[in-house]
């Protein structure tokens, strides 16, 4: 269950990779691959186990200054409950 | 070249050879008689060139790919080159510090097949007696920090078996359970009598399956995949011919799956005697069945054409004797009665044949 207070991080089977073809950068796990949009990238960079959500949501809210603080934690919350429900983040408080 | 079509997942055959002789094996029947194996040379080449194509994706895989000595080189190249490695394996020859070695050089994943729950039965499909020792495997492959794909393949004998494999998976702490009907080719196609289950069989399993991936989310991938020959529609095999997967034989030919050279007729060019893009874009081989364009009715007018591609057509060539014809699985396909044949005869009493380097005239003749 991620909440505001999780610190997630990337499941050790999971890569984060630069994709030079497509300029966007992909998601590695067996045998499949994820397409990052850039703020999920963003996200995902972040998920070292080291930052909250919510820490992870003020750096957004400064990269992102059009969108409001409610939304991006809306956003950052399912994105991060749906990738813990696929086993590629742990989001161990 | 259309970006629609770029390989994403290069599946490398490093070898046939194999020390188990499982009856599904999806080898080429006659995998004794190709050419001789590509050397670590040729291997690393095409590793960078499947990258600089827009590869990241590799399959280590086979045969059995521990029985080359230079799988260390290729784990350490594609590292270097950013692939994410997996290696999928028997487990057998290994030991603890060769594993170890391969996860310090890059190795990202380990794919082991199980053939059933007990030594007994498994064994039996493996033809060689190999259980305990991937229990061992799957234990270490777990304490040197690697995630852990159990990788069972599903028939008559052993469907039945499902709930206790998915937990034997969880019991070894497995990351990912698939959970993969026999799909009926190569030596799965010859042993077809033996191996292909009821509907009833495959429908309890599949509930068992869909119920564990519920309860295990986030915990353990359960994954099932039916066999084409209970499908109403035959599915996208290998995502499309030539679309996202290139996989390259032990003896060096771009294929666009691992049975295609089997296929009469066909040229499909070696890796090496010119740049991998342009045998990627080819319009022979790779191209010969790419994209919509070659289908004949029903597919041409079919409104899934883009969903499925036409389905396999390694299938439509083995059951109708022509690769270009709809795959017959499909209830639309004029030749579906060869489908339909296969599963009536269903059930009944069959020996094996295992798999082995003379073929199978050799073994039933």
């Amino acid at each position: 269950m991620i909440s505001t207070e999780s610190r997630p991080r990337l499941a050790s089977k999971v890569r984060l990779r630069f994709d030079r073809k497509g300029e966007r950068y992909m998601l590695l796990y067996p045998e499949k691959g994820l397409v990052l949009n850039p703020t999920a990238a963003a996200i995902v960079r972040l998920c070292t186990g080291e930052h909250t959500v919510g820490a992870i949501v003020e750096r957004l809210v400064e990269e992102y200054p059009t969108q409001t603080r409610e939304a991006l934690e809306r956003e950052v919350l399912e994105f991060l409950s749906a990738m813990a429900d696929r086993g590629l983040v742990h989001g161990d408080v | 070249m259309n970006p629609e079509y770029r390989p994403y997942t290069l599946v490398a055959e490093l070898t046939y050879r194999c020390p188990l002789r499982c009856v599904y094996c999806s080898n080429p029947v006659d995998y004794g008689r190709h050419d001789r194996e590509l050397d670590t040379a040729t291997w690393l080449r095409v590793l960078e060139e499947a990258e600089e194509l827009g590869v990241v994706q590799l399959n280590l895989t086979g045969g059995e790919p521990l029985v080359r000595d230079d799988l260390e080189q290729l784990v350490e190249k594609a590292r270097q080159l950013d692939l994410y490695t997996n290696l999928i394996t028997s487990g057998i020859p290994l030991t603890q510090a060769r594993l170890a070695r391969l996860r310090e050089l890059g190795l990202d994943n380990v794919q082991l097949s199980i053939q059933d729950v007990k030594p007994v039965e498994s064994d039996r499909i493996a033809g060689l007696r190999s259980f305990e020792r991937k229990l061992e495997v799957a234990r270490w492959v777990k304490s040197l920090g690697f995630p852990l794909t159990i990788n069972t393949v599903l028939h008559r004998d052993n469907l039945d078996h499902v709930a206790d494999v998915i937990a034997l998976a969880e019991e070894l702490s497995a990351d990912r359970l698939e959970l993969a009907n026999t799909q009926y080719l190569g030596w799965a196609l010859v042993n077809r009598k033996a191996l292909l289950p009821s509907r009833e069989q495959l429908d309890r399993a599949r509930e068992l399956a869909l119920a564990a991936r519920e309860r295990l989310k986030g915990k353990m991938e359960v994954l099932f995949v039916v066999p084409d020959y209970y499908r109403e529609f035959p599915p996208a095999c290998m995502d499309g011919w030539g679309r996202r997967f290139l996989l390259v034989s032990p003896d060096g030919l771009a294929l666009p799956c691992h049975v295609a050279h089997e296929i009469p007729g066909m040229t499909f060019e070696k890796v090496g005697s010119r740049p991998l893009a342009e045998i990627w874009a080819a319009r022979e081989g790779l191209g010969r069945f790419r994209g919509t364009d070659w289908m004949p009715e029903p597919c041409r007018s079919c409104e899934r054409r883009d969903v499925d591609f036409g389905g396999c057509r390694c299938q439509a060539y083995f059951l109708t004797g022509d690769a270009a014809a709809t795959d017959p699985v499909c209830v639309k396909s004029p030749r579906h009665e060869l489908v339909e044949a296969a599963r009536a005869e269903q059930g009944a009493p069959a020996p094996f044949v295992y798999r082995g380097p003379k073929g199978a005239a050799a073994r039933t003749g």
